[in-house]
């Protein structure tokens, strides 16, 4: 036969792939939005005991978290430039500094987190029931809606890891690297989600 | 090859754009320290909005982005506005 159709085409679509992207990005936006809303009520109807149990946490913790997380979403970003660029090296790098900035986070979070559950203050634990209904709704949403970022957090890490290791193998490369730009996209959606948890959680005055 | 058409911005943009964020945050935590009794977070949710924003437009490239997507996305906000709205005016009105 002959031997003009060896070469395959590879069937590939990366606006596609990032419009995909974007579409469940704005599922994300509206499952926080939700929660936002429900936050919002309760806080109108409870605001003394919000603010009460908002003042249980640390600005400061809070304010470190942001940081950690804006720096990360710059990091990640440059990752972007530099696989545009067909830098390799800095990219690794990025990606690198971002993961590390994301188990900053986690770490800040578990200490956060570990310091409420001393004091016996988690979902399902003795004292809860005994609170009244303003302080209960406060800490349950605040670890539900915590605990949900942190996931994301967690996913982020895996799918930047895997971005990571492509990289490193060549399977993204400086002209195919829709995968990397998704794993960015998500990683500012966690952002995103964060620049409105931090001042409606922390800063309550 | 039309595949990858997705623009370029360089460092020094990104690392603007994370002081500006900084600054944003700063404010943040200042204002709401100050007692402006109603305002504080209304104050807090513009400059949150704001961040939102420029983290968008910048980190994740809306600016350079197609017509379509800029509509979804704008669609998406009116969409979760008019859920708000209607959720706050039945909570409002029972």
């Amino acid at each position: 036969m002959s031997e003009i159709h060896h070469h395959v085409e590879e069937h590939r679509d990366d606006e596609a792939s990032k419009l995909g992207m974007w579409l469940f990005i704005f599922t994300e936006l509206l499952l926080f939005g939700g929660l936002f809303i429900v936050y919002s009520i309760f806080r109108h109807e409870y605001y003394q005991a919000f603010r009460e149990s908002s003042l249980e946490l640390s600005v400061t913790i809070g304010a470190i978290n942001t940081i950690a997380l804006l720096f990360s979403s710059m990091t990640v970003a440059m990752a972007l430039t530099a696989m545009q660029k067909n830098d390799k090296k800095t990219a690794l790098i990025m990606i690198g500094i971002t993961l590390l900035m994301a188990l900053v986070f986690l770490v800040n979070k578990y200490f956060e987190w570990g310091h409420k559950i001393e004091h016996g203050l988690y979902p399902g634990s003795a004292l809860m029931p005994h609170l009244d209904r303003g302080h209960l709704l406060y800490f349950s949403l605040y670890f539900f809606m915590t605990g949900l970022h942190a996931f994301h957090i967690i996913v982020g890490m895996v799918l930047l890891t895997i971005c990571l290791f492509k990289v490193k193998s060549g399977s993204i490369r400086t002209d195919k690297y829709a995968l990397l730009e998704n794993g960015a996209l998500y990683w500012h959606l966690v952002d995103l989600i964060w620049i409105f948890l931090f001042p409606l959680m922390y800063l309550i005055s | 090859m039309a595949n990858n058409v997705s623009h370029t911005t360089e460092y020094r943009t990104l690392g603007k754009v994370l002081l500006v964020l900084m600054f944003c945050t700063f404010l943040t935590i200042t204002v709401t320290g100050i007692h402006l009794g109603p305002l504080s977070v209304t104050v807090a949710l513009v400059i949150a909005c704001v961040k939102a924003y420029t983290v968008m437009t910048y980190f994740m490239h809306l600016k350079y982005e197609s017509l379509l997507l800029k509509l979804l996305v704008g669609f998406v906000f009116v969409l979760f506005v008019l859920i708000i709205l209607i959720t706050f005016i039945d909570y409002a009105y029972r």
